[in-house]
């Protein structure tokens, strides 16, 4: 049964990829200029434009092109950039390896935050604790993430304490695990971002859960508090707090973008920037796939754990 | 309101016995505004034995049973008295109230237990039923083995008469009808053997079949176990039928307490004596709603008790109808109709007529053949339980529901199946009374506001005599015209149910369809309803489709009665022919389902 729903969803997700790589395929088509003149430059003659092109494959049919660029990223073959001539998954590696550590850490650690912030003001509902808390996750909620990531610099590398790097150190080409205080103000400031969402909607979920029948109904059979909460209230508040985790979760796959151009972080997103800015399409098509996944991921993620926090879904469907 | 107020009748067994296990001296509850909700409550719980607490909703007869747990629901506080409970086994009593968290919590579960209102939304729909039996266990330390424990789980099921096998153990609740899921909470409370047990309500979620089940488990396990209870409940019927002493609650008060049989036949206080009156019977001896407290009418009801001799009258002649019709001869019925109204009446088309109507969804048959006629003036009791699509029927008939197929025809017209598609004649001819007035009134528009809305949509009159009719409206179900401004918080249950039928009444419909309209209120409120219901037909010929599942009522407010079963109309004949020769077995059962008063 359970099976059966995952699977319908694994095959659901399947073809929103494709269809995301039809969109991307063809946004890319209607992009103005020529890639083999960007290459050589505006002498070029039309010859070597046209063997360049033939080169390329560019001078086959765009559906052709689509099914060969689809076959490869198949197989983990993401093209060749035409920017660098190199290949795209070797261009890539290093830096989507960069970038998923940074939102791996920025994840690991926002959502337990989250979620234990969450209940801890749902417990303390209406004490001013939990109306401090409130208002600290709303200023925060409302700012952009340049101005934390500004402001985090400001505090702890150059203006008040100069404690922290205010931008990745690491030459090209040394991963950046090697000097782990780097990671630090990047990774904060996606967790500023990102979880005062998360506590919001688990105080919101939690109350009406603590509020609940069945909650009333374990304190008069005698359940310890802790288990209560633990037990019976936290399950059925993850359910709808999933969904906002996986919103936020795929918003660090684009967010990431903008805080590693602040930090000067190797990550996709510079990459991302770089390609856009020398005209790379394989490059730009690689990374707009790759961020693709990462939604349906998430949401397919938060989707299991809506199936596995209600059994009624899990029966029902 | 009043200060005070003075318990008229003292019981005998709350003098200190041997058998009390749980004693409440003195109670008080405050909120935590300091207003006090409960002035000084007393009552005790003997071994063997179950106390009927009674009382209207907002009485505190709830937040005197969760102080007996030590346990105050939000915005409330202990205020002053004493609860205390004698365990098994144990020579000194426990003062609740002076317990700490940890020996409360031993206290809960295992030597007194709660049983909710609604099992739906009391079991933790994400646990498997037997984990949630066997987390009381585990808790509580009961036996000295895995074994036992799992044994008992088995065990405790097939006490409440479910099965104890692992794979219902492993059933999730949403998997369970209502009366499963309460006999759960049953199984749930008893599995530490308790010494006093909370009732709260448990059988007013449920059909009159699934009530007599599971009151039935409750008393059988009640005296297996030797447990003292505490059975709170608006429904002077159940008490009857399952407690050995009642004591009657009134604004936090305990006015009456006593032996059931004394104190429901020879009432002492004006309260209980109110209540008593106000309680539908089945018999229909007596006309309800005359002396209840909201009933605001002129006392002309010493002729009231004439509407049910007059429903016997019509019953004689309408016996044709009944007899043998059993509710598939539309013929016959629509004849005897049209002979009836022949004389009088011009038009010979019946007022309401509901021609093989018939739903389904899917595979799944709502409705099947049914065929109804309504004259002015006249009620028809639908009645069925839950699921037997009574609300469905009745929504087909005002148009709110266009997938059936049969005809509804109204003064021999044939109406169309949804509303928009109706002239707005048909549309005022039928108007729609809704079950809860909570929740089909909106809270942000005043009461003469929200009326006005059906006298706009019809378009008819200028704004001064649309505000005429609504206060005529408010008038006629004796809210008066003060109500105008008033908004729906403002109101109670029963004033904000009056509102509803003003609402239907403004645009003087021929045919009335109440959807369950008397089941969220109390019986007194319900009382007064019925009450308005029977002066409103004599006054205006009002025609009512009266839908409920409460077969009790069926006497003081019907003419006929279409007894409805999984979509088909299984009895069908003038009200008392119905009761006294039901010719359906489901019907027979309906009957003797009913707790007798």
């Amino acid at each position: 049964m359970f099976g059966k729903v995952i699977g319908k969803r694994l095959l659901f997700s399947a073809f929103i990829l494709i269809a995301v790589s039809l969109l991307v395929f063809g946004a890319t088509l209607l992009l103005p200029g020529d890639a083999a003149r960007a290459i050589l430059g505006q002498q070029a003659t039309p010859e070597r434009i046209a063997a360049l092109n033939e080169q390329l494959g560019l001078d086959q049919p765009a559906w052709q092109r689509y099914f060969t660029w689809l076959g490869g990223l198949f197989v983990g073959d993401f093209g060749t950039s035409s920017a660098t001539g190199g290949s795209v998954g070797a261009l890539l590696g290093d830096r989507v390896g960069a970038s998923f550590i940074l939102m791996g850490l920025a994840a690991i650690i926002s959502v337990p935050l989250g979620i234990g912030l969450g209940v801890f003001q749902a417990l303390h509902r209406g004490k001013r604790r939990d109306q401090a808390m409130t208002g600290l996750s709303l200023v925060l909620a409302a700012m952009p993430e340049f101005v934390i990531g500004i402001g985090l610099i400001a505090i702890f590398a150059t203006s008040v304490f100069q404690i922290l790097p205010a931008v990745t150190l690491a030459p090209p080409g040394e991963p950046v695990w090697n000097r782990p205080e780097q990671l630090i103000l990047p990774t904060l400031t996606l967790i500023l971002v990102v979880t005062p969402y998360i506590v919001r909607m688990m105080r919101a979920t939690m109350i009406e859960v603590l509020d609940s029948g069945f909650v009333e109904m374990a304190r008069l059979k005698g359940v310890p508090e802790k288990r209560v909460i633990m037990r019976h209230a936290v399950p059925h508040a993850l359910g709808p707090v999933a969904q906002v985790v996986a919103i936020q979760l795929a918003w660090l796959a684009g967010g990431v973008v903008v805080v590693e151009f602040l930090f000067r972080y190797p990550g996709l997103g510079q990459a991302l920037i770089d390609a856009v800015t020398y005209r790379d399409v394989q490059v730009v098509q690689a990374i707009s796939m790759l961020v693709a996944a990462v939604y349906v991921v998430v949401n397919l993620a938060a989707d299991v754990v809506g199936i596995l926090t209600n059994p009624k879904l899990r029966s029902a469907a | 309101m009043s200060p005070k107020t003075e318990t008229v009748r003292h019981d005998a067994a709350n003098e200190p016995n041997e058998k009390i296990v749980l004693r409440v001296s003195d109670l008080r509850v405050l909120t935590n505004a300091d207003d006090e909700i409960l002035h000084g409550v007393d009552f005790a719980l003997s071994r063997g034995e179950i106390l009927g607490l009674v009382g209207e909703s907002g009485s505190g007869k709830t937040t005197a049973g969760l102080a007996c747990m030590g346990h105050f629901r939000e915005g409330l506080k202990f205020g002053s008295g004493s609860v205390s409970i004698w365990p098994r086994g144990e020579a000194t009593h426990v003062e609740v109230g002076d317990l700490d968290e940890v020996a409360l919590r031993d206290l809960r579960g295992s030597r007194i237990a709660y049983i909710p209102q609604d099992p739906a939304l009391s079991l933790n729909p994400a646990m498997r039923v037997g984990e949630q039996i066997r987390e009381v266990l585990d808790i509580h330390d009961f036996g000295s083995s895995e074994r036992e424990r799992t044994d008992r789980v088995a065990e405790v099921l097939v006490d409440v008469g479910l099965p104890g096998d692992k794979a219902y153990q492993k059933r999730w609740p949403h998997q369970l009808s209502g009366g499963q899921q309460q006999r759960i909470g049953i199984a749930m409370a008893f599995a530490m053997y308790p010494d006093v047990l909370i009732l709260d309500e448990p059988t007013t979620g449920l059909d009159v079949s699934t009530q007599s089940v599971v009151l039935d488990t409750i008393r059988q396990m009640t005296v297996a176990n030797n447990v003292a209870g505490l059975y709170i409940t608006h429904d002077l019927a159940v008490i009857k039928d399952i407690s050995d002493r009642v004591a009657v609650m009134l604004r936090g008060d305990l006015v009456e307490e006593g032996p059931v049989s004394s104190v429901l036949d020879d009432p002492q206080h004006e309260y209980t004596k109110m209540l008593m009156a106000a309680v539908p019977d089945l018999a229909g001896r007596k006309t309800i709603g005359d002396g209840a407290a909201e009933a605001k009418e002129p006392s002309e009801d010493d002729e009231k008790t004439h509407i049910l001799v007059s429903t016997g009258e019509r019953g004689g002649s309408g016996d044709t109808v009944g007899s043998g019709s059993g509710g598939d001869a539309p013929d016959g019925a629509t004849a005897s109709a049209g002979e009836r109204d022949g004389g009088a009446a011009s038009a010979n088309a019946p007022l309401l007529e509901v021609a093989d109507v018939a739903l389904a969804y899917g595979k799944a048959q709502i409705l099947n053949g049914i065929n109804m006629v309504l004259e002015p003036g006249e009620c028809t009791m639908l009645l069925g339980e839950s699921g037997s699509g009574k609300t469905t029927l009745s929504q087909c008939v005002a148009g709110l529901n266009d997938d059936y197929s049969g005809s509804v025809r109204l003064r021999g017209t044939e109406l169309a199946r949804s509303t928009r598609k109706r002239t707005n004649e048909q549309r005022v001819g039928i108007q729609y009374v809704f079950q809860s007035p909570f929740s089909s009134l909106n809270p942000r528009r005043s009461i003469g506001q929200s009326l006005s809305v059906p006298l706009e949509m019809s378009g008819e009159g200028t704004a001064a005599s649309r505000k005429a009719a609504v206060e005529e409206a408010l008038d006629s179900v004796r809210l008066g015209r003060s109500f105008y401004h008033r908004r729906p918080g403002d109101l109670s249950g029963g004033e904000r149910q009056r509102a509803a039928i003003a609402r239907a009444l403004v645009n003087a419909p021929s045919v009335m369809v109440c959807d369950e309209i008397t089941s969220a209120l109390d019986v007194s409120v319900q009382a007064s309803i019925v009450a308005l219901l029977r002066t409103l037909r004599e006054e205006r010929q009002l025609a009512l489709l009266f839908v409920t599942h409460n077969i009790a009522l069926s006497r003081h407010i019907a003419d006929n009665l279409a007894v409805l079963n999984k979509g088909k109309i299984v009895d069908y004949g003038p009200t008392a022919s119905v009761l006294e020769n039901p010719s359906h077995e489901y019907t027979r059962a309906l009957i003797s389902d009913v707790p007798k008063f």
